[in-house]
């Protein structure tokens, strides 16, 4: 599903976030990017989503090269993808209920369904008392469960899940985890990006190891080795 | 298609009205250009009825020493006639003028009194001339002031309309001319204010804008909203426009009624109401939507 064939990533100036690294990805995977704060496991994501494009290399998204996508055809790869941002990125001027439902809006979705999916979802995420709120009015692990709400409610092919349970207590984490083994199990992609042992080594998934942007280890029921 | 069209009218009506005070100034700016196209208008167009209103009632009366000839008239009557710009001679005989007084006074016994005592009618004979415009009776009156003439014409009545129809015709000349340059100047201030504060909206929302990109919403689907909260703003501003404007005919038209007796900007006002408020409306949805296109064109990079 996914295919990274010598990627080198460089931010200007020369920070090397990425460097000659491939990895294939297939569908209803489950993969864990390990590695030390500053191994690249975001910038990894990041080009999944085309947000960056590779100094070299190129990566396929099922037949797409996005080394080379154009801006127009964006909208469409990124609505196949569901996002947590290791910082959120909610939309300030929204409230909890808007920013779930957005996603299902830009597709066009009709009214009907963006009501009972998003109610639906909040109730899953345990947010269903919040969805007035904006995210200043929320607590760090409301808005990192709105941002998992958001990567979910469109039923994307592939959800990328950028450190998602960092401000979550121990029971919303086995929960959110829990959430997304069942997600994968009805035939979603997952890729989680994770500097937790705990949930590597209980997850007993793919773990990528990242060190200096190197891929450095690429094993099936991988555990957390730094 | 549609279901996204709603749902960008919508996205704009809430940005609206979730901080109206940020587009409450746009409104208030937008409001003078309105105004004063609204203006332009109105004084165009009651102006121009007012005008022609007097030029239907605007004449010159030549009146004859009582010792002339008719044939005399007659002749000076087809002489005028001649003239191009003339458009009627009526003559009026003493006689005539004589009975129109009487018709008109026949109830003041104290005018009929006075009449009856004198021996010879008080009245003079008199031509009473219409031109086409106004603007041609300074070459009539100057007609008869000819030297010929002298010996015949008592005197030539016509300067009291003409100093009244000239000032409103420069008026509306004026406004016209001085109403388009205001209303573009101030439509391109009013396009600068619009075009800051949806420019501002734009920055202060770059980060939203960037996360909106990454959940895969279109260039349109994004933009749009912007387009929305001018022309809303635009709407708005035509509203107050239009009430306002209501309330100044409301009140100024008993006043300016005495000033000019055809003048009833009131009803001129009501019963064009509907091509005043869309004048409006185009102008003010005009303004908002232009201003925010530029806007979103300088700032908001695909
Ligand atoms: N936009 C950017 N501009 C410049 N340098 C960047 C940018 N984003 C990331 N980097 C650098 O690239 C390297 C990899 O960053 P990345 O965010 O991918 O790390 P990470 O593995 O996600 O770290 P963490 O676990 O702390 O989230 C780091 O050295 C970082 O400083
Ligand atoms: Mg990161």
């Amino acid at each position: 599903m996914i295919k990274f064939l010598n990627i080198t990533k460089i931010y200007p100036p020369d920070i090397l976030a990425l460097k000659n690294a491939s990895l294939e990805i297939k569908p209803k995977e489950f993969v864990l990017i390990t590695g030390k704060s500053g191994a690249g496991k975001t910038t990894l994501l990041k080009l999944i989503l085309a947000e960056e494009k590779p100094n070299q290399g190129e990566i396929f998204f099922e037949q797409q090269d996005l080394s080379k996508i154009r801006a127009g055809d964006l909208p469409h790869l990124r609505r196949k993808i569901g996002t947590v941002f290791q910082d959120y990125k909610l939309l300030f001027s929204k409230t909890v209920y808007e920013n779930i439902a957005y996603v299902m809006e830009v597709m066009g979705a009709n009214e009907n369904e963006i009501k009972r999916d998003v109610s639906q979802i909040l109730e899953i995420v345990g947010l269903e008392n919040k969805a007035r709120s904006f995210p200043a009015q929320l607590s760090g692990g409301e808005r990192q469960r709105t941002a998992i709400a958001r990567a979910l409610i469109h039923r994307p092919d592939i959800i990328l899940a950028d450190e998602p349970t960092g401000n979550l207590d121990p029971y919303n984490t086995s929960d959110i985890l829990r959430l997304l083994l069942k997600i994968n199990g009805l035939g979603t992609t997952v890729i989680l990006a994770t500097h937790d042992k705990e949930i590597i080594n209980t997850l007993e998934k793919r773990v990528i190891t990242l060190d200096k942007g190197k891929i450095v280890r690429d094993e099936e029921k991988g555990r957390f080795i730094l | 298609m549609f279901v996204l069209l709603k749902r960008i009218i919508k996205s704009g009506w809430t940005s609206f009205s979730r901080d109206p005070g940020l587009m409450l100034g746009t409104i208030f700016i937008m409001l003078i250009p309105i105004a004063s196209i609204t203006l332009f208008f109105l004084v165009k167009d009651t102006g121009q009825s007012l005008i022609s209103s007097l030029e239907e009632k605007a004449d010159i009366s030549v009146y004859f020493k009582s010792d002339i000839q008719e044939t005399d008239i007659f002749n000076i009557k087809e002489q005028l006639l001649k003239i191009a710009e003339v458009k009627e001679v009526k003559y009026i005989s003493k006689d005539l003028a004589l009975n129109e007084f009487i018709q008109r006074h026949e109830h003041d016994p104290v005018l009929m009194e006075s009449l009856e005592e004198l021996e010879t009618t008080p009245f003079l004979a008199l031509l009473n001339i219409k031109a086409f415009e106004a603007s041609q009776y300074e070459l009539i009156s100057g007609f008869l002031e000819k030297q010929e003439f002298e010996n015949l014409i008592e005197k030539i009545d016509f300067y009291q309309r003409k100093t009244v129809i000239e000032k409103i015709f420069l008026l509306a000349s004026t406004t016209n001319k001085v109403g388009i340059g205001l209303s573009i100047v101030l439509a391109i201030v009013a396009v600068l204010v619009v075009f800051n504060t949806i420019r501002l909206a734009i920055i202060h929302r770059e980060e939203e804008i960037k996360v909106q990109r990454l959940v895969g919403a279109s260039n349109w689907f994004i933009r749009g909203p912007f387009l929305v909260q001018g022309a809303i703003s635009g709407i708005f501003a035509s509203i107050f426009c239009f009430l306002i404007f209501a309330a100044l005919c409301w009140f100024l038209s008993p006043k300016l009624a005495i000033l000019f007796s055809d003048l009833n900007i009131w009803n001129y006002f009501s019963s064009n109401c509907l091509f005043i408020i869309l004048i409006q409306l185009v102008t003010g949805v005009g303004l908002g939507i232009i201003s925010s296109a530029i806007a979103i064109r300088k700032h908001l990079k695909i």
